[in-house]
């Protein structure tokens, strides 16, 4: 390992370690301080005497949550949306990229097909064209429609498509010389060997369906069946500031509800801080292998 | 090697996201003739009057499409810009720190970010933004009046690329981390026989070795040049920022669905479409020809 030892170098690292540090915090200051207005003061918090450190420290709005209807609602369609959608883009991804895995010898229609993705990647009717379209397939106030709205999760198929073309072609061959057919070496060879990238997609998917909120925003029609994060919104919407004075926006900012608004906004983000440090290391891998090849 | 009994099955395991393709990737391309039609909902996309590129020549006349590219362009540059060069930056920095498990606690500490929606961002940014919150106290003990922050059209494409930024970066520097770490660590160890510095190392040993990645990264970003972030404006602009905050997405929705322009929407929704496509193939192709980069 490389030693430094004089001054000079040592005031160079302490700068960097501390500008590094002051990012960090600045990671995590937000989500603080959200936590600390859920479990502070209500009178308090309006006052803007809270900020890193918790007044009057109680539970009730997580009291008054447990109470409402909606919000578990909301929350249990938001659950709902990421299993189905999980378990559709893996099962669909898994078995599309596995064709399109094949060279252009062993399947001539191969690059077809994956230009027709590729087109479908970067091109869309937009968002008017969309919207009629899920309107005609009678996917309004449907899950199905937060499901698969989103339309193929192209993206994802190449990841594991390039993870598949990248497993050593050995023993793929002597599976076909013991007679194996195309199911038996995906399901058999492919799928346990492709645990990092399998990963990698099973979070973006889960992120992106917990984090969606304008597709239900459009397409329900009743708040009831709203996911968490239209709900989220619709409680914390922004108001129109050029019909108000200063005064009024006081008012208004002391009667609206932070601290309940906050313990919401702190439910539903601890699902997915809970469990992204653990999915880390796959991630990490997947991006890496997707995004700059030579 | 493999014989024609393999095909069936292939196109059996192309099947299930053909049909997903077909309903909700393909399907609303039809929809694009609305753009080239006098677009009324009772007679149907099919049925409805043909009026040729009218939709488009009307989109040009209108007073604030300037305005609204304009200020796409703007935000969606400057987030290119921060989005390549503090990620690097921060890398770099952290490269530099040899502690193995304080710099794997920062990895995941700024990671975070990415995780949380626009929606609970936004939410969290319109309290501690707020007239009476913690940024405007940390102001007062300054002497300075309180901001109203989203009412000002001025500071509003700012917050909106740093609050980018700041939601980003740490995400973005994966990339970065993992170009850092496959250096020749035998290159440090001659550069430190031969006497080089620190800063030396980092000047002309892992500066080279990863200036090629940024410049791959910053020419597949040219595609997103009119993408501004939809999510996170819609949740954070209100009317008294329209004149620098909405960009073509947030109004092609209020053209389409809020004011039920349906025809004007969707001729600047395939615009924005046919311009991005025409980008984004360009730097793959640039990406291709210099940096051997191909994604399939």
């Amino acid at each position: 390992m490389i030693e430094e030892r004089s001054l000079l170098s040592k005031v160079y690292n302490g700068i960097n370690i501390l500008l590094i540090l002051l990012l960090t915090l600045l990671c995590i200051l937000p989500v603080w301080y959200t936590l600390v207005v859920s479990i502070s003061d209500r009178a308090a918090v309006a006052a803007g005497e809270v900020f890193l450190i918790p007044k009057g420290i109680n539970f009730a709005s997580y009291q008054t949550i447990i109470n409402d209807g909606q919000f578990f609602r909301s929350f249990f369609i938001s659950v709902q949306r990421v299993i189905y959608g999980a378990a559709i883009t893996f099962f669909v991804v898994l078995l599309m990229a596995y064709p399109l895995s094949k060279s252009t010898k062993d399947f001539k229609s191969r690059n077809i097909f994956m230009w027709l993705l590729i087109f479908c990647m970067l091109f869309s009717g937009g968002m008017v064209p969309w919207f009629m379209t899920m309107k005609s397939l009678g996917l309004i106030n449907s899950i199905w429609g937060l499901v698969l709205g989103g339309g193929l999760p192209v993206f994802n198929v190449i990841l594991v498509m390039n993870f598949f073309r990248n497993l050593p072609k050995e023993m793929e061959e002597s599976a076909l010389i013991d007679g194996a057919g195309p199911w038996r070496i995906l399901f058999g060879i492919f799928l346990p060997l492709s645990t990092p990238v399998l990963a990698t997609i099973l979070v973006f998917t889960i992120v992106g369906h917990w984090n969606e909120f304008f597709q239900a925003l459009i397409l329900m029609t009743k708040n009831e069946n709203y996911p968490l994060q239209s709900y989220i919104r619709q409680v914390t919407a922004n108001v129109d500031l050029t019909k108000l004075d200063a005064e009024s926006v006081k008012r208004l900012t002391s009667l609206s509800n932070q601290t309940l608004n906050a313990a919401k906004i702190f439910i539903s983000m601890l699902p997915l801080l809970v469990i992204y440090p653990f999915f880390q290391k796959y991630f990490v891998k997947g991006i890496t292998l997707g995004s700059v090849k030579g | 090697m493999l014989n024609r009994s393999a095909y069936k099955h292939y196109y059996l395991m192309l099947l299930p996201g053909l049909v997903w393709l077909f309903f909700f990737n393909l399907l609303p391309m039809y929809g694009i003739l609305m753009a080239f039609k006098d677009f009324n909902p009772g007679l149907g996309i099919f049925k409805s009057e043909w009026i040729g590129f009218e939709n488009f020549k009307y989109m040009f006349e209108l007073d604030d499409s300037k305005q609204v590219f304009q200020n796409t362009v703007f935000i969606a540059v400057l987030k290119m810009i921060g989005n390549l060069i503090v990620p690097l930056v921060f890398a770099l920095m952290l490269n530099e720190v040899k502690n193995r498990l304080f710099s794997r606690s920062v990895q995941t500490i700024v990671y975070l970010p990415h995780f949380l929606s626009w929606v609970i961002v936004a939410g969290i940014m319109l309290d501690i933004l707020s007239y009476t919150g913690p940024v405007n106290q940390l102001l007062a003990l300054f002497g300075s009046d309180p901001i109203l922050f989203f009412a000002n059209a001025d500071m509003f494409p700012w917050i909106i690329v740093l609050s980018d930024i700041w939601k980003e970066f740490g995400f973005a520097a994966i990339i970065f981390f993992a170009a850092l770490t496959s250096i020749n660590p035998e290159m440090y160890e001659a550069a430190a026989i031969d006497g080089a510095s620190q800063f030396k190392r980092l000047t002309s040993i892992t500066l080279p070795s990863i200036l090629p990645v940024a410049i791959l990264l910053g020419t597949l970003s040219l595609g997103n040049i009119l993408n501004a972030g939809f999510d996170q404006i819609f949740n954070l602009y209100n009317p008294s920022v329209y004149s620098t905050g909405d960009i073509i997405d947030t109004w092609v929705y209020r053209a389409g669905l809020i004011d039920m322009q349906y025809g004007l929407a969707t001729a600047v929704g395939l615009l924005k479409s046919v311009v991005g496509l025409v980008l984004i193939s360009i730097s793959y192709t640039l990406a291709y020809r210099f940096a051997n980069y191909r994604i399939f």
